[in-house]
This record gives structure tokens, sequence and C-alpha cells, in this order.
């Protein structure tokens, strides 16, 4: 009777559960409402009985803690999670589309023969699950029935709200036992990357750029006009990639996240991994030639025309 | 030693496009090897630059109708040494495919091949599922890595930085085999030498049907059917200014100046 239960899975790293975590938790309620069940959160390693504190938010029935390691291994979470599964028998388990997501999700699929859909943007339930997700970077989107249950679903970050509240879930723990030859991975620690002589992230105005630049020479544009505009430099993931620029310089999911008064995006697509550490400017100006390109669906103003047309005359109107 | 690198033609839409019914029509579709795959296939072939005193092959796979093999060559021009290619009809039919089946083909391939090694990219740029390496590897009952963007091979470890969020990179070790989902930056794709594309026009590309990999076609009626495609409704209420570049520069100065840029 229980394939009408939704288990969700937290996502923390060095202490702190994610964002993601609260965001799964929305998720989860809803899901179990529609096909009638209880939610289900686990949390695996780390400080597991502080973070089953603070996932008991409201609608949430039971939290499942696995005491194993201190920090994601993902052989442990896939041990611990199918596991969970397999006694609590529920109708989906809902995952993080992390990065620890990514190195998790697909094999609790395969390994519990689970239909799997990544990366959702919105769920619906009739009878099944039909899953909203994205195509070709943003411009098209998908609608997915998955006609079999149980399934494995996993969800874009920031498209919940966060589940808030107390709830008065039982919290229990659940012991795995792990096979130590199951564990193939051996997480040596962690590093930080991208420090430097600048940092974006206190920038005031952000002169952005990315692939539509195409060369490295042409570069000097776009310096030139973050000089007359008195703005910081930054790029999408491709003009790093490049070596273009520095790691310093990355706005993005793995890059750093922004907060300016003025964000100026020239030749940047609006990627869900580059918009993840922008969208908290106050004003977002976009010049792109695709008036298709999804970052003109979070700017304020835009220019459809290129780049190379319209900077040079921007740069002259501040000289 | 032997690295397996899946790869994967995919295709963009152009700036101006049209969805009919659930599909794109061809004319505003082009092809591309998956950008993640480029580095992927630039991490294999360095590997077997590196290691001149062993015998290193690089073998790519790809799922893909006859159309893929030209982005295929361009794999083998980079110095992949051949290629297999999975087609069948019950390929051409489906509208979306489980990753998990897309991995289950992979690894029907990988299992011919034994390779010692196994680089994909994180996510295709087409439908960016990008669950295919880990369910691939689990399959094979090998170690993995998500989201790699350094790799050292050192007796018989891959000793790897996975690419987290905000600036921070975990330091992991797994044994080979396994498999490595790669992440762009990770190295420099090389550009395709015309010497290159012409070496590549000789070297070996199978082509296998599902049946020849011992699969049975059934496979691709999975769980997931398409029951919908559309642009996304616009949430914009951006202002979109026209005219000439020169008109539309003073307009985003006048925005730039309410907003306090360039004041002294
Ligand atoms: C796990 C993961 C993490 C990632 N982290 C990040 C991250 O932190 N930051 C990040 O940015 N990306 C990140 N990415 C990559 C991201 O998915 C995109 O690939 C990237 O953001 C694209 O950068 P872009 O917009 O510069 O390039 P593209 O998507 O290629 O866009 C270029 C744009 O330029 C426009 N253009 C071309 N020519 C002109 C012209 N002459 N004038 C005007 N416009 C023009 C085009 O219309 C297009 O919209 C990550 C990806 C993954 C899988």
């Amino acid at each position: 009777m229980s394939a009408t239960d939704v288990l969700v899975v937290a996502d923390h790293r060095r202490g702190e559960l994610r964002p993601v975590s609260y965001e799964l938790l929305t998720v989860g309620r809803d899901l179990a409402d529609a096909m009638g069940g209880d939610l289900h959160a686990a949390v695996v390693g780390g400080d597991v009985d502080r973070f089953a504190e603070k996932l008991d938010c409201e609608g949430v029935d039971a939290i499942h803690t696995v005491a194993e390691g201190d920090e994601f291994n993902h052989d442990v979470t896939v041990a611990a999670v199918t596991a969970l599964f397999d006694t609590l028998d529920p109708g989906a388990v809902v995952m993080p589309n992390s990065v620890n997501g990514l190195d998790y999700a697909p094999a609790v699929a395969t390994r519990l023969s689970l239909p799997l859909v990544t990366d959702a943007v919105a769920i619906d339930y009739d009878d099944g699950p039909t899953v909203t997700r994205e195509m070709y970077g943003s411009k098209v989107e998908t609608a997915i029935e998955v006609t079999s249950e149980p399934v494995a679903l996993t969800i874009r970050g920031g498209e919940w709200a966060a589940a808030e509240g107390v709830g008065d879930a039982d919290i229990e723990p659940f012991a795995v036992d792990i096979d130590e030859s199951s564990i193939r991975s051996t997480v040596r620690g962690f590093e930080e990357v991208g420090a430097g002589d600048v940092d974006i992230s206190e920038a005031e105005f952000i002169v952005s750029v990315g692939r539509g630049i195409e060369e490295e020479e042409n570069l000097e544009l776009i310096e030139e006009l973050a000089g007359a505009l008195d703005a910081t430099l930054a790029s999408s993931r491709p003009i790093v990639d490049s070596g273009w620029l520095p790691k310093n310089r990355q706005v993005g999911q793995s890059g750093k996240a922004v907060t300016p008064k003025v964000y100026l995006a020239i030749g940047i697509s609006g990627a869900v991994q580059h918009v993840a550490g922008m969208k908290g400017a106050d004003t977002i100006i976009a010049i792109n030639t695709d008036p298709d390109a999804p970052i003109f669906d979070i700017a304020d103003y835009g220019v459809v025309d290129d780049l190379f047309e319209v900077v040079p005359e921007l740069i002259e109107q501040f000289e | 030693m032997k690295i397996l690198v899946t790869v994967k033609e995919v295709a963009e839409v152009a700036d101006d496009f049209e969805i009919e019914g659930r599909s794109i029509p061809e004319t505003y579709l082009e092809y591309d090897l998956n950008e993640w795959d480029d580095y992927a296939v630039e991490a294999a072939v360095r590997i077997a630059e590196d290691r001149e005193d062993e015998d290193v092959e690089v073998v790519a796979a790809t799922i893909g109708p006859e159309r893929s093999e030209e982005t295929i060559r361009m794999a083998l021009a980079k110095g992949v040494d051949r290629a297999v290619r999975v087609w069948d009809d019950a390929l051409a039919e489906a509208d979306v495919l489980d990753p998990t089946t897309t991995a289950r083909i992979l690894a029907a391939v990988a299992e011919e091949e034994a390779p010692d090694l196994v680089l994909s990219g994180v996510q295709a740029a087409d439908d960016g599922f990008g669950a295919t390496g880990v369910a691939l590897a689990d399959l094979l009952d090998m170690g993995w890595a998500a989201v790699v963007n350094d790799l050292e091979l050192t007796d018989g470890d891959a000793s790897v930085r996975r690419e987290l969020e905000g600036g921070v990179e975990e330091l992991t070790t797994v044994p080979c085999p396994a498999v490595l989902t790669i992440q762009t930056g990770i190295n420099e794709p090389r550009y395709a030498s015309l010497r290159g594309i012409r070496q590549a026009q000789r070297k070996e590309l199978a082509v296998h049907t599902l049946a020849d990999i011992g699969l049975d076609p059934s496979l691709v009626d999975d769980d997931l059917t398409l029951a919908g495609m559309a642009k996304p409704e616009s949430e914009s209420d951006a202002t979109l200014f026209e005219g000439s570049a020169e008109e539309t520069a003073a307009e985003l100065a006048t925005v730039l100046r309410d907003a306090g840029v360039g004041a002294e």
C-alpha cells in the first residue's frame, strides 16, 4: 500500500544542508498529496541528527537518518537510498539535480530498475507523473509522461519554494549494511578555486561576456566597455574554459554568484547554470542576436542585435 | 590499454525556429559533436599520446543515424582510433529515451570492448539528461566519478577533481576500470587537422543494430513518452529597444546612467 509514498533525498555539503533540500520537501509533499501517500525524507552522512531537525518542516511524515561518513560519497548514498527504497517501497524517489545528484541518482535508478527523468522544472500527477523539463539550452520545453511506477526523478534547484514551518515527523535512524568492497570511490578533500585579485561577487556594476564574442582578440572591445562604464568584467563559462579569462571571473553555478546593481550580459545565452549565478542582480540588461535566447526571459532591458554593432556605439556614449 | 569514449551528435536549434507537433522540423536544426563529449575525446586522445611506450587504443561509441557519421568522423579526425555506431529502426521511431536505456545500449558495446577506462560528457547539449555516464558505470559494475574537470591516471587509479557548485572542487580517487563524466574546461579540445580529416576517412566505423549487440529492440519501448513540446511561455517583461545600433546604444546608455553607471 505504501506505493503511494514519496521518498526525497536531502543534499548537504561541508556541514550545511543545501537549499535544494527544502525544495525537495515541497516537491515531495505535492507529489505525495497527488499520489495519496506520506512524505519520507532521507539524509545520508554528516551531522544527520542536526540535519533531521532542520528537515522537519511542515508536511514531512518521516525522516530517515543514515549515519555513514562525514561527507557525500556516492557509493554510500546509492547503497543507503536503495536499501531505504526496498524497505519503504515508495511510488517515487526524488533527488536533487545538483552535482552530487548527478553523481548518484542515475545509479539509484539503474540498481532499482526505475524509469528516470532528470532536471525536472515542474511535475504534474494524474494517474502517473508527467514531468516538464527543458531541451536545447532552455529554448524548448517538453512534457515527459512516465508510464510505469515507481519512478526516479531529479529536480532542478531554484524552481520550487522551500518548505517551511515546523513539523512533527518521526525521526528514525536507518541502519544500512554497507559492504566495504562496494565502496570504490574515496573522497580525499575539497579545494576552493577561483580566488584572485578581483572579487566579482562584490562588484556594483558588471559587464559580462559570453561565447558570442567569438575570438579572444575581441575581448578587448568588452574590456574597453567595462573601462568606459567603470564596471567589473565577468564572463560565462566558455570564456574561462578557453583560458581567455581567469576562473575568478566566471559567473554561475560552478563559478561565483553575483548581486550587482547592473548586470550587462553580452553574447550570453542565459543557460540555467549561468543564470543561477546572476539572477539576483537588480537590473539585468542583455545584448544578443537571438530573440529566443533564454537570457531575455530574465532581462529587464534588452537589445536584439549584433554585439559588434552595439558595443562600440555604447562605448562612444560614455566617452 | 583501451579507452572507450561515448559521443553524441547533438542538434542545436536555429535562432528562429518552429515546433510542429512534438518535434522541430529538420530545417531548423543544425548538428554538431556534443560540447562535453568533445572534451572527453580530447582527454582520451591525450592519454594515448602521453603513453607512447604503451599501446593505447581509443574507441568511440555512439547511438545515432547515418547522418551522425559526419560528426563521429570528426572524433576520428581528432585521434580516436575507431568507432562503433549503433542504430536501429526501433531507435529511429523512439521520441524520447530513458537515459538508462541509452546506458543499456552503450553498456552492451562496452561489454564487447572491455575498456580500462570510459569517458563520457557530463551531459548532452540537446536533451540535457546528464545521467548516461553514471548509469553506464553502474550497469557495468565499474567505479565512477561525475563532473570531472581534472584527471590523473596512476597505478590503476583515476585521481580526479569533481567540480561542485560555487567554486569548490572535490578531490576523489576511483580505481579503474571506471567511468568518468567529463566537464568542459578540463582541457582545450583540438581542431581536426586536414591530415586528420583525411585519415579519418580510412578508419573503421562499425555499424550495429540492437540485435547485433545482443539486445532486444523492445528495450527501446521504455516507460517514458514524449507528451508535449513547446516554446516556454516567455515570462519576459523586458523592455526591448529597437532601431539602429546607435539608437539602441543611446537607450541603453540612458538606462545605465539612471542606474548610476558612469556617474563620477
Ligand atoms: C555542471 C555544469 C556547471 C556549469 N556551470 C556554469 C557556470 O558556472 N557558469 C556558466 O556560465 N556556465 C556554466 N555551465 C555551462 C552552461 O551550461 C552553458 O554552456 C554556458 O553558460 C554557455 O555560455 P554562453 O552563454 O557564453 O554561450 P552560448 O550558450 O553558446 O551562448 C552564446 C550566445 O551569444 C549569442 N551571440 C552569438 N553571436 C553574437 C553576436 N555577434 N552578438 C550578440 N550575441 C551573439 C548567441 O545568440 C548565444 O545566445 C555549466 C554546465 C554544467 C553542465
